[in-house]
């Protein structure tokens, strides 16, 4: 059972075929089982089988909604009252949230079973999960290999069945790369379309939650709960969710496709333009135009990303000083002793690397030739999307420039790492909704598909990430040993 | 001063941070009610922890934007949150939440009074920001206590042009920026407590000459006296320094109230990089036009303009009309007393800045605090108009109305003090007292005026003062013809 997708796990729970609490056990099994790819850095299994058991009962009462009883676990970067929030960092190694993230409770009063928390690069800072206080998470396709990052433990854990579908954050490509490289489907919804309030905040205009799951209806089912205006947030917009599922089906005739050249040139592994030329002609078959188009300032969106998002990181890291909650260095002498160890101590290379590019990004004499020129050069790049999506309907390229690396490959340098995220970084800096679908394998590894669309059009994109599922079956290949 | 003073101007600009009467903070829903047990009063948002998010209240931006419309300042239609960086035990989040390129309140004034000239003060901008904690370094066994129920009051920091010349003049516009915020409503004005704090940028320069001299910037004093005395003291520490071929560096420093004395906190050099930022938490605020009308219909009546009134419709004095216009609960007072007395205006004003401020002020107390309501007041006074009762009368009574809860009527009822109006029984008091005192009829009648008021002292001691002493004079001049 733990290979059905969501709205077929709903059925069984319905029809009582098996029970959320055999369900849930099952999935705990397997995470047991499973450890060594270090996908989890806590397991809640007593708190799940009490909201299984919960869940049971909601379903025989009949008031249960299509995620209720359904196994799932969260990126430790959202705040699970009474559970560990560590964010992957030794910083909050000891951090026993006391509050709810807002996907959380949503995500809880929907039904769904908390499985447990999520390994993740040190405070979403990366794009292998190298840089977690945890370690590495093995890829389960190749165990040798990175499964990506920020949220690489839902990667690993929704590929590997280790939860039927996971939350994931994406701040320049957090849940899109992790999904291609672990054969996953992964949604960056709009920026504001998920509530911010309770995921700890890495880079605060870039940041968003979306789910990461097996197929697109599912995670039309996710985003269904996990989608709408909060008032804790103020960047949540205030628009009305959609019903995400009942479009899937619509017709992808005349369809107009744009392919940015830029997407398409040079640094793009070989291998993986073919399989997503592939994909594309799959699309034709659906009934799709497809047209080349020019977004020339996508080049500029990883040097405007590396100097917005450390900015903000730096501010926004300022609070974990070891005053008042995480780590707090043994004995400090004075004041600037212990801020200096307890930041010293408690933050890992990656995380320490961002703040000082931030910090020198905002500094006197500084500001305005990096921070007030990467935010033009942001507007820069939003013009693009908008130019370019008002003449096609969807924009699709690759995810990644190669397949999963390595453990270790990158990790040594910092550049070669920043570029794997070159296809994604200028969605988050535009705020357009992306996915990432399988589309294909080479080497034995997975391939994803970005397809990117208009302000709040998840729907549009469910839809045609939802037809190529239907007539494709790359999203149901399941790695060796998780059968 | 030093005689040396005359050749040097003071130039003297402040920043005032009024803390906003809202009733929970600026990006929380925790209240900001004062004295509160140490982080009772701190949530989660408060306390910085991971995850949270800042919302902003409305009501700090509306409070923001009466006092623009007050100053007849230009109100942003659009402006913008950042963060302000440094580290700090009692700042939860590393960064105070404040405006900086484009605060909400821009380019406006206020016009002080000092020594009868009228002048007017530029302000150059008020911006929104949020309040840190306290730290607490008593009791704690050589550690430091942080109460963060102060973090996240709303404050609107109120800085204006380098535009006063005296101590003088900044404590006038201090005084007269503390009533405008009471007057608006927008905030307590409660110095003890922290709600009007003054940082005050100060330097001196040559007589005639353009440029600025270098300033220091005096932080956090605390009330109308201390800044006067941190300015002028400041003020004779730069001529002095200046005089003596020393120069004055650009420098932050602490008023000691207890010593008198201002020392160094910190030079410029280091002076903190705050690196300014607007905050990805928080949108731009826009103000259209729509809300700075339905806020100019609602905007009180400000002092000037009532003191203006105070004078043209009630013939007040400009001393009375500065008094009872000095706080908004006063001036209201005034006119009820006015109205519910239907006495003269004058003799109103004269009982309240008189008797009645001086009951108050011995007792400690404002006037939200009179134990004699104005309609009780206004029971008195309006025996004074109809003459039941003398002015001497009147402040017997009063002490009554001050100690009790009775009525003027039923005080003067109970105690036999209403004014004898019969005639005939002055007369026979008169009569007696010429009969008793030969001798003294006969020093007036011989030209000796003085021995009248003998007479007239004499008349009402035997009434009790209970006579109208119109009326006993009429009638002795009569007798002693």
């Amino acid at each position: 059972m733990h290979n059905k997708t969501i709205a077929d796990l709903a059925k069984g729970l319905r029809s009582g075929e098996f029970s959320s609490v055999e369900l849930t056990q099952a999935f705990l099994d397997r995470i047991k089982r499973h450890q060594y790819l270090n996908a989890y850095i806590t397991v809640t299994d007593e708190s799940a089988l009490q909201a299984a058991k919960a869940a049971d009962l909601r379903l025989a009462s009949g008031d249960a909604e299509l995620l209720t009883g359904i196994p799932i676990a969260q990126k430790d970067i959202f705040c699970t009252q009474g559970v560990k929030t560590t964010c992957g960092s030794k910083m909050l190694d000891n951090f026993i949230a006391p509050y709810n993230a807002t996907v959380v409770d949503k995500l809880n009063h929907a039904g769904a079973v908390m499985l447990g928390k999520l390994n993740m690069d040190e405070f979403a800072m990366g794009s292998s999960n190298e840089t977690s206080f945890y370690g590495p998470v093995r890829n389960p396709w190749n165990t040798d290999s990175v499964p990506g990052g920020s949220s690489g433990g839902s990667g690993a854990a929704v590929a590997a069945r280790l939860a039927v579908c996971a939350t994931g954050t994406d701040t320049g490509g957090s849940i899109r790369q992790p999904a291609a490289l672990c054969g996953i489907t992964g949604l960056k919804p709009t920026y504001g379309r998920v509530s911010r309030y309770g995921m700890i905040a890495y880079a605060s205009s870039l940041d968003q939650g979306g789910p990461m799951t097996r197929s697109a209806e599912d995670a039309a089912i996710m985003l269904q709960a996990m989608a709408g205006f909060d008032e804790k947030d103020s960047t949540s917009v205030d628009c009305p969710v959609p019903d995400y599922r009942s479009g899937l089906n619509n017709s992808l005739e005349g369809l107009k496709i744009g392919l940015p050249k830029e997407f398409f040139g040079e640094g793009l592994n070989s291998d993986v333009a073919g399989v997503l030329e592939a994909a594309i002609s799959e699309y034709r078959r659906l009934g799709a135009e497809i047209k080349e188009i020019s977004m020339p300032n996508l080049k500029l969106a990883i040097p405007a990303y590396y100097v917005i998002a450390p900015a903000e990181c730096s501010a926004n890291l300022s609070r974990f000083d070891g005053v008042r909650f995480g780590y707090r260095c043994d004995s400090p002498v004075d004041l600037t002793d212990l801020y200096t160890r307890s930041r010293g101590e408690g933050f890992g290379k990656e995380v320490k690397r961002r703040i000082l590019m931030g910090t020198y990004a905002l500094s006197a004499g500084y500001y305005d030739a990096y921070y007030i020129k990467a935010q033009k050069v942001r507007r820069l790049i939003s013009e693009d999307f908008k130019n370019a999506l008002s003449e096609v309907d969807v924009i699709m390229g690759p995810v990644t420039p190669t397949t999963a690396f390595g453990i270790g490959e990158k990790i040594g340098n910092p550049i070669e790492m920043y570029l794997s995220d070159i296809y994604t970084i200028a969605i988050n800096l535009a705020g357009v909704p992306a996915m990432s679908i399988p589309a294909g394998f080479t080497g034995g590894k997975p391939v994803g598909l970005q397809i990117i669309g208009n302000y709040f059009a998840e729907d549009r994109l469910l839809n045609i990430a939802h037809r190529y599922q239907q007539v494709t079956d790359w999203h149901l290949q399941i790695p060796n040993g998780f059968e | 001063m030093t005689t040396s003073t005359s050749q040097w101007e003071t130039v003297i600009g402040l920043e005032i941070h009024t803390q906003l009467a809202t009733k929970s903070k600026i990006f929380s829903g925790a209240s900001t009610a004062y004295g509160a047990e140490p982080n009772t009063q701190a949530c989660a948002v408060d306390l910085g922890l991971p995850g949270v998010l800042p919302v902003l209240n409305k009501e700090a931006v509306r409070m923001a934007v009466i006092f623009g419309m007050a100053i007849e300042a230009q109100i942003a239609p659009y402006s913008v949150f950042a963060r302000k960086n440094y580290f700090y035990p009692d700042l939860p989040k590393g960064y105070q939440i404040s405006q900086f390129e484009l605060p909400i309140v821009g380019n406006g004034h206020l016009d002080i009074e000092v020594d009868g000239a009228t002048k007017r003060i530029g302000i150059t901008r008020a911006h929104l920001e949020e309040d840190a904690g306290k730290s607490l370094h008593e009791n704690f066994h050589g550690l430091t206590g942080i109460d963060l129920n102060r973090a996240g009051t709303p404050l609107l920091e109120i800085v204006s042009e380098p535009d006063m010349r005296s101590a003088k003049e900044a404590v006038a516009y201090m005084r007269k920026l503390h009533e405008l915020v009471r007057y608006l409503g927008i905030c307590d004005g409660n110095m003890q407590e922290g709600s009007f704090r003054c940082d005050a940028n100060v330097s001196v320069r040559p007589k005639g000459q353009k440029e600025f001299g270098t300033r220091a910037e005096i932080k956090n004093i605390n009330s109308f006296k201390f800044v006067e005395k941190a300015i002028n003291h400041e003020v004779e520490r730069q001529i002095e320094l200046l005089e003596s071929g020393g120069k004055v560096v650009q420098e932050t420093r602490l008023y000691d109230s207890v010593k008198d004395e201002t020392r160094s906190m910190r030079s410029k050099e280091e002076a903190n990089d705050y690196r300014y930022f607007p905050d990805p938490d928080l949108l731009p605020v826009f103000i259209d036009e729509d809300f700075k009308t339905e806020i100019k219909a609602a905007l009180p009546e400000l002092p000037d303009a009532k003191k203006q009134r105070f004078k043209d419709s009630y013939g007040l004095d400009e001393e009375s009309a500065t008094i009872l216009t000095s706080s908004r609960p006063l001036a209201d007072y005034f006119e009820a007393v006015v109205k519910a007395s239907a006495s003269e205006a004058k003799l109103c004003a004269n009982w309240i800045t008189g008797e009645l401020s001086a009951a108050l002020n011995k007792a400690g107390l404002d006037i939200t605090e009179s134990p004699v309501s104005h309609e009780r007041l206004a029971g008195l006074l309006a025996r004074i108009s109809d003459e039941t009762i003398s002015g001497k009368i009147a402040k017997q009574v009063f002490e009554e109305l001050w100690q009790g809860s009775s009525t003027a009527d039923d005080i003067i009822a109970a105690k036999g003090l209403k004014q004898i109006t019969d005639t005939g029984a002055i007369e026979a008091i008169i009569d007696k007292i010429i009969a008793d005192n030969p001798g003294q009829v006969e020093q007036y009648r011989s030209g000796k005026d003085k021995v009248f008021g003998f007479f007239v002292g004499q008349v009402m001691k035997e009434m009790q003062g209970k006579a109208s002493p119109g009326e006993v004079n009429k009638m002795l001049k009569d007798k002693l013809k």
